[in-house]
């Protein structure tokens, strides 16, 4: 509810915030409109970075200092969403429902609806009408996470067998059997939820109605009552109507000089001795049905037959990269544990037969290449994990030059760093899709190797990029593998195609992921995998009634681990609203800023930076103002009034802002810039979440006999105590931060030394010391290393040295490193861009 | 004086040389009058242990366009020291190291019974053999085990020291890295691309990239042993490769219903040759190819995939239907010059029932001296014993082999070469002995003959130079020299020289000598050769015609008759067996095409312009021995009159060798008498023609097709259809006596053959 706040007159916390404390009139900038009211329509020249011209300007009259406390925190909305939410169970059976946040633990009991793990929207009300949802501006979206991992005491979904004619879908719309089906005519015949056709119920499927207009048969078929089940596929859905074969992974390692230098090469094949044991099977599966192969490459690429029949591995090379080509079909892929003694022998002897290697260049393309054609021979769909050191020099198709400029840095052309290098990439994105080849890369560069472009097939083929720079394996090597470790047992669907379908009035437009689009409608994912999050905008083309509300359903084709052909549903209805303060009351800022980073992301392949930031406040003010002006009660001007759903949206807005893409500084490499631009494109709300707004645990206050986590504190340097001890991660990094002032025996006991000036070079992870509180941080950093999707290598930090300043860049409330705007300080240009728009 | 006979079975015994006239006609236009052509067939490696080869270089003229090496028949002034050369009569000093020549102390060369003298020089270092396997994968699982066993058998059979190397290829072509430890390591080529020998080169890694351009790590030596990582000797890697061997999986790619497999020859053979190329272009070295199967895929290929589109016949090649032919052959000679230019020789072992492309792919043999081996199966004694008697060894213990052999032939200026017929390539040497008249491969005195084996025998024709109305003058002599450079199977390299001289004899007063110095073995087969060669590129029937015409041309010269009386034609003895063989060579395999499928014809052309005049003659008139309870065994003639149901005949085709069992033999056979003690002599009798099988099959290459039939067995179709058809359904009046077996057959007889010969050759509106 958004309605006005005095200062610091109730303890309800909620709501509106107003900036000037007092009454001692209108002070700081509220006041300053007349002042700079015309100067803030544009952006000023001249203001580094950031949105334009607010925090300089700001910094210029003299103003009573806020207390930062007063601002809305986030850690306080998640504390408070766990307080009142968290180990509840959310039924899934009102529509329009808002569920408990992203941070919060709860249990999910799917009644009709589908689970917030698998969709969450950006509202859970939609405007009826076209011109209302253009008025507020709220992008209406749902970020969908069509494999997430449901937690133990959830029940996976069930599968529904049709039989031979395949899963019941509406004659018109194709829309699958769900609980939005109408079943009238006494059962005979059913209407579609989502277009309103008529169609015959066959005759096998055929069940009474109760007195209640439900089918008899209601409670015991998932497509009736439950808001996501799946289907078994019939030949109809599978390539050329024959029965898909198990997924293969094949393993393709680098192994030119760096690779083998570093040592990485050794490190990967030890690992993959005992990975290979833990590849995901179906559940209650012996083993995997999942095969494997593998290949080395350099400038050449290497295969392998590791048939089991062999006593030793046999090594094909084929130099032939311009036109790549499998040269061996039986043997190369395999089932581990058939060939377990071959694959030994092989990852034994991989990094010594490379041992001495002094070949430097590399090819990439034809690596890709050389899998999509293996699973072509195979007729199977798969994942490639790809170990490469350098940019693709080698005289081969989508050989790669350096195009790093940092002189575009800040200029119209910005974008072309982001942009790929046209050509065999993009074809090669297109070939793995239609033959189900995702790719991973795992990169290891120690220079500039155009990140955009070599990331290309992975983001297209819901791949996952990992980098490493400058890989060392004592500081690294943990920290790879636990990714690769994460990566290979993750649970995965292949050759996958989505759609979502709408009930008249609203549809689908836009697409956001790891994805490929073929046409309009249909999302095409050469694999999807459990942290995979696809982002659809909504628009209107029609009226929406309030009465019937929105419906979505979001239809996954896929292959599974074990070969099997299967269809997942996602249902979910929406509420719809004539009024505006419906949407804003039932808007979830989570899911909001997950639409914004992706959109600004794809934004800044075709526009300049500066006028994507520039959108992203001006629809910030927008839609803040929108609430002001329809939804609130009248108040002072003056007073920044934010609805309750909203609140904290403003520290996401400036925290996306300050992120690495959106920053144009020629500090930042361009690769990881690239990188990170990429990787958020296919992430879910709760790693978007994380990501801007990252995690500070003080952990001096760690309660060693506990279970429970000390709260997060907000990420503001003010925050932090010089006696203190804090952990900070967002999913990607993970900083253990020392005060100066920490005392000694907390050094000793975490770290066995006297005193942190001690503590030297860079340490992988804690030692392993015997006493309580050295356990209880280990275990926590553990248990975060478990929880999030990426590994994060750990950074020891100490006050007031120099690597601090990387950690500083996470504390999100404070003005950033490259010249952008604390929280406070973003607030208050928002504000005044509000009041703009309100006069 | 001894005979004719005597003479040339002499020559041949000494030098390997069979002249088709040994006495020659004085001007050119009496030599054409001859019909025949002034030819030889020249064995250049005939066997000769009585022949030590001498350690030094052979002298040679001095005159740079003549470079003749002294002879027998140079002219020698021991007192001054010096030599006449007998082709160009330049006058050359002897070298210091004959300082102490004199009449009873002559050096070896100007002996002569030294007419042919082998000489071991030193060229460079030596270097090894080079033997490497091309082998297709996709075979049946029996043919492919017998193949693998084969191969590992020859690996025992490789001097050590030999380089050996392994290409295999199914729908790809592997070439196996024969040096790493461990992981067997292969490159792996697309069977569709054609690659250049540039390309195979860099993506074997044999060519080191020009600049490395490799910043703060020192780059590696170049490896020495990097260069022949596909080659080494067989002493190191024997068992290496038989394990290789041993593991050899049948090409695992499907194949679909109704489809053949996918097979690369064409790209396995472009890499074979561009890996030599690479890596010792000018050594001697073998590409051995084993197939089961035609190309079907890429550069080369032969036919498609598709089984329902047969590989093309004859009937197909006449009408022009045959689609990949032209693109196909010009492939592999393409293939087969550049092999050949390097020195390296290729043979094809093709073992399928159906054909395998030798048709295209003859080329490659023919031009480099190679093999070709034709069976229906890897798994059959044939092929087993044929590839084991490649590596058979001399007296000396040395391989029947040698490579990078040079053939040069010098005249006398009274002749010219038109050219030669035989398993080699021009060399493009043209100089004043060089005839304008093409007959063969000519306009060069200089042949390269990849590969040799003392049974290579090369027919090489010359022609007279002198015009009618200047000849030649009497009682001189025309002089010819071969000298043959190549590569011994022990690595050295030496050089052969024979020598001969033939009189000069004018044929309008001398023609009775001239005729009784007629070789009509040679002729035959030297006639065939042309024959033959024609074949290649002419319609058969245009080729029959023209020997018609020829044989006509001949009886007319030399048989004796009056005008227009058929009854009082008459040869000489000189004569009197050619016009058979010219009517047996009409029938044979190498002129009709009928019932053979162009593979075979290609087959049979192959072997027949490369062997020795024994064996050529026994291609054109096979053998027949009739062995009976009457007498001991005896040949008898190629006759249906020689079927008979109490005979076993032996045919020696030189392709196969048929045991037929006659009518009654065969009944007896089968009620068993041979099991019965009294019947001793019947076990006797049926033993007879194996063990004399047996000795053919020893010693002939390749092995023939050994067929054990009878009267009245469908194999007996390989005797009935070599016989003469004395007898047929069309002469029935001896139906029912016992005079042999009536050929079903609407070929003419000998006699009818002779007869319209006759007519022909008096008629005088001929």
């Amino acid at each position: 509810m958004g309605r006005p706040f005095p200062w610091a007159a109730s303890s309800r916390s909620l709501g509106g915030f107003q900036p000037s404390p007092g009454a001692a009139g209108p002070l700081g900038y509220p006041q300053q409109t007349g002042q700079f009211g015309g100067q803030m329509a544009g952006p000023q020249p001249g203001m580094p970075g950031a949105f334009p011209g607010a925090p300089a300007s700001l910094a210029g009259p003299p103003q009573k200092k806020l207390d930062p406390d007063s601002i809305p925190s986030i850690t306080q909305v998640i504390e408070d969403d766990q307080l009142k939410k968290g180990g509840q169970v959310f039924s899934t059976n009102i529509r329009g429902q808002v569920p408990p946040l992203v941070t919060t633990d709860f249990t999910v009991q799917d009644q009709g609806n589908a689970s917030p793990r698998f969709i969450r929207c950006t509202t859970y009300s939609l405007p009826c009408t076209a011109d209302l949802a253009k008025q507020c501006q709220v992008p209406l979206a749902s970020i969908i996470k069509p494999f997430a991992r449901l937690p133990k005491d959830e029940t996976p979904l069930y599968v529904v067998n049709h039989g031979e004619t395949g899963p019941i879908r509406c004659n018109r719309c194709k829309a699958y059997m769900c609980p939005y089906m109408q079943f009238i005519d006494g059962g005979r015949r059913y209407q579609c939820g989502f277009c309103n056709c008529v169609s015959e119920v066959p005759v096998f499927y055929f069940q009474h109605l109760d007195h209640m207009g439900r089918r008899v048969d209601f409670y015991e078929r998932p497509e009736l009552s439950l808001g996501s089940y799946e289907f078994a596929a019939t030949l109809d859905y599978c390539k050329n109507n024959k029965p898909p074969n198990p997924p293969a992974y094949i393993f393709m390692i680098d192994v030119s000089y760096n690779n083998i230098k570093s040592g990485l090469v050794k490190l990967i094949c030890d690992e993959l001795k005992t990975l290979l044991e833990k590849l995901p099977r179906e559940e209650g599966a012996e083993s995997s049905a999942i095969k494997v192969g593998f290949v080395t490459y350099n400038k050449v690429l290497h295969f392998y037959n590791v048939k089991s029949a062999l006593a030793q591995p046999q090594m094909m090379v084929v130099s032939d990269t311009a036109e790549m080509f499998v040269p061996l079909l039986d043997g190369f892929l395999v089932n581990y544990q058939d060939s377990r003694a071959v694959i030994y022998n092989l990852l034994d002897q991989i990094p010594d037969m490379f041992a001495d290697t002094n070949e430097s260049e590399t090819v990439f393309a034809p690596v890709i290449q050389a899998g999509v054609e293996a699973f072509k021979a195979a007729e199977c769909s798969g994942k490639l994990f790809i170990f490469h050191s350098s940019m693709p020099t080698a005289e081969a198709p989508g050989k790669l030059k350096n195009r790093d400029d940092k002189k575009l840095v800040n200029t119209e052309k910005e974008k072309t760093l982001f942009q790929p290098q046209k050509g065999v990439y993009e074809q090669l994105s297109k070939d793995c899709v239609a033959q189900g080849c995702c790719v991973d890369l795992f990169l290891f560069p120690s220079q500039y190797v155009d990140m955009a472009t070599m990331a290309d097939v992975p983001s297209h083929t819901g791949g996952s990029v990992y980098k490493y720079n400058n890989f060392q394996v004592e500081t690294d090597g943990e920290h790879f593998l636990r990714d690769l470790r994460k990566d290979v047992q993750k649970s995965i669907g292949f050759d996958a195609i989505m759609r979502v379908r709408t009930s008249t009035g609203f549809r689908a437009t836009d697409f956001f992921g790891a994805i490929h689009m073929n046409n309009t409608t249909d999302i095409e994912m050469a694999a999807v995998d459990c942290d995979k999050a696809v982002t659809v905008e909504f628009k209107h083309d029609d009226t929406l009634s309030e009465e019937t509300g929105a419906l979505m359903q979001c239809a996954l084709l896929y292959t599974t681990i074990s070969g099997q052909r299967r269809l997942r549903i996602h249902n979910l209805s929406l509420h719809c609203s004539s009024q505006l303060s419906e949407l804003y009351m039932r808007c979830e800022t989570d899911s909001l800023i997950n639409f914004f980073a992706k959109s600004a992301y794809r934004a800044i392949l075709n526009q300049p930076l500066k006028n994507v930031r520039e959108i992203l406040v001006n629809q910030t003010a927008h839609m803040l103002a929108c609430y002001r002006k329809n939804c609130a009660s009248p108040s002072a001007a003056s007073q920044l009034i934010l609805p309750d759903a909203m609140k904290v949206f403003p520290v996401y807005m400036n925290s996306l802002m300050k992120t690495a893409p959106l920053v144009g500084s020629t500090e930042l490499s361009t690769d990881d810039r690239a990188h990170q631009r990429l990787s958020v494109m296919a992430m879910g709300v709760e790693d978007t979440q994380l990501l801007l707004y990252p995690r500070l645990i003080p952990l001096h206050t760690l309660d060693v006999n506990s279970e429970a986590l000390p709260a997060p504190v907000r990420c503001s340097e003010e925050r932090l105590a010089d006696s203190g001890m804090f952990l900070l991660e967002n999913g990607h990094s993970m900083f253990l931060w020392l005060g100066q002032a920490s005392p000694p025996d907390l050094i000793q006991s975490i770290f066995n030394l006297p005193s942190l000036a001690h503590l030297q070079g860079h340490m992988p992870a804690l030692p392993e010391l015997d006493n309580p509180l050295s356990k209880k941080v280990r275990s926590v950093i553990n248990g975060l290393l478990d929880k999030r999707p990426n590994s994060m290598k750990l950074q020891i930090v100490r006050q007031r040295d120099k690597p601090e300043m990387l950690f500083r860049q996470f504390l999100v409330e404070d003005k950033g490193l490259h010249g952008s705007a604390s929280y406070m300080d973003f607030l208050c240009y928002v504000h005044r861009e509000i009041r703009q728009l309100l006069t | 004086m001894a005979t004719y006979q005597e003479f040339i079975q002499q020559n041949e015994d000494r030098d390997g040389v069979r002249f088709s006239w040994n006495l020659w006609p004085s001007s050119r236009l009496e030599a054409t009058r001859l019909v025949v052509p002034v030819s030889c067939l020249f064995t250049p490696l005939k066997e000769r242990p009585d022949l030590p080869p001498v350690q030094y270089e052979p002298v040679l003229c001095s005159r740079a366009n003549c470079k003749a090496v002294l002879n027998p028949l140079c002219q020698v002034d021991f007192k001054a020291k010096i030599w006449a050369c007998n082709f160009c009569f330049q006058r050359n000093p002897f070298p210091p190291s004959y300082a102490g020549i004199s009449e009873v102390n002559q050096p070896a060369e100007l002996m002569p019974q030294f007419s042919t003298i082998e000489y071991i020089v030193q060229r460079g270092p030596p270097t090894p053999l080079i033997f490497l396997y091309v082998v297709d994968t996709c075979l049946e699982e029996e043919d492919l085990q017998a193949l693998k066993e084969s191969l590992q058998m020859s690996l025992s059979l490789l001097p050590p020291n030999a380089l050996v190397g392994l290409v295999t290829f199914g729908r790809m072509v592997q070439v196996h890295e024969l040096s790493c430890e461990g992981i067997a390591k292969s490159y792996v080529f697309r069977g569709t691309k054609d690659l250049s020998s540039k390309q195979i080169q860099e993506m074997l890694g044999l060519t080191k990239p020009a600049a490395p351009g490799q910043q703060g790590r020192p780059v590696a030596p170049q490896d020495a042993a990097a260069s022949c990582r596909f080659l080494q000797p067989v002493h190191r890697v024997d068992m290496n490769l038989t394990d290789l061997l041993g593991e050899l999986q049948r090409d695992p790619w499907p194949v679909p219903q109704g489809k053949r497999p996918l097979r690369s020859t064409g790209v396995a053979l472009s890499v074979a040759v561009g890996l030599l190329e690479g890596t010792f272009p000018n050594t001697g070295a073998r590409v051995m190819l084993f197939i089961g199967g035609p190309p079907t895929q890429g550069p080369g290929m032969v036919v498609g995939d598709e089984l329902k589109t047969p590989i093309r016949s004859w009937h197909d090649i006449q009408k022009d239907n045959a689609r990949h032919l032209k693109k196909a052959t010009k492939y592999y000679e393409a293939l087969a010059n550049r092999s050949a230019v390097n020195g390296h020789s290729i043979d094809i072992y093709a073992c399928a029932l159906d054909q395998t492309g030798l048709l295209e792919m003859k080329c490659l043999s023919n031009l480099t001296g190679g093999h070709i081996v034709m069976g229906d199966s890897f798994n059959t004694s044939l092929f087993k014993q044929t590839f084991q008697r490649v590596f058979s060894k001399d007296y000396n213990g040395d391989f029947r082999m040698a490579f990078g052999g040079v053939l040069e032939v010098k005249t006398s200026r009274e002749l010219k070469v038109c050219g030669a017929i035989g398993p080699c390539v021009s060399l493009h040497s043209k100089g004043s002995s060089v005839s304008e008249n093409e007959m063969g491969i000519g306009g060069t005195s200089q042949w390269k003959v990849c590969s040799l084996n003392p049974s290579t025998t090369l027919g090489i024709f010359f022609e007279v130079v002198n015009q009618h109305n200047a000849p030649v003058p009497q009682g001189g002599r025309g002089a010819i020299q071969f000298v043959t450079q190549y590569q011994h199977s022990n690595t050295q390299r030496r050089i052969r020289v024979t020598t001969i001289a033939r009189n000069w004899a004018d044929a309008q007063s001398q023609i009775q000598h001239i005729e009784s110095s007629f070789d009509q073995e040679a002729a035959a087969v030297l006639m065939a050769r042309l024959g033959v060669f024609r074949a290649e590129s002419e319609e058969g029937p245009d080729v029959l015609r023209w020997l018609d015409r020829q044989l006509i041309r001949l009886c007319q010269k030399f048989g004796q008759f009056n005008k227009d009386d058929p009854a009082s034609f008459k040869l000489s003895e000189s004569l009197s067996l050619y016009p058979q063989f010219m009517f047996h060579l009409r029938r044979s395999p190498f002129l009709q095409v009928f019932n053979n499928s162009p593979d075979e014809s290609s087959y049979y052309r192959h072997h027949f312009v490369r062997q020795d005049l024994t064996q050529s003659l026994i291609m054109i008139q096979p053998i027949l021995y009739s062995y009976s309870f009457y007498g001991p065994p005896e040949p008898v003639l190629l006759d249906s009159s020689s079927i008979l149901p109490d005979r076993i005949l032996l045919m020696d085709t030189f392709f196969q060798l048929v045991i037929y069992h006659g009518e009654t033999i065969a009944q007896w056979r089968k009620a068993g008498y041979q099991e019965m003690a009294e019947y001793e002599n019947f076990k006797q009798l049926l033993q007879a023609p194996l063990d004399d099988a047996q000795e053919i099959l020893q010693t002939r290459f390749p092995m023939p097709r050994y067929i054990d039939t009878e009267h009245g067995g469908s194999q007996a179709r390989f005797l009935l259809s070599k016989v003469n058809p004395s007898q047929t359904h069309n002469n029935l009046y001896a139906w029912g006596q016992e005079t042999g077996a009536p050929i079903l057959t609407d070929d003419v007889s000998l006699q009818v053959f002779m007869d319209h010969l006759k007519k022909l050759a008096v008629s005088s509106s001929a």
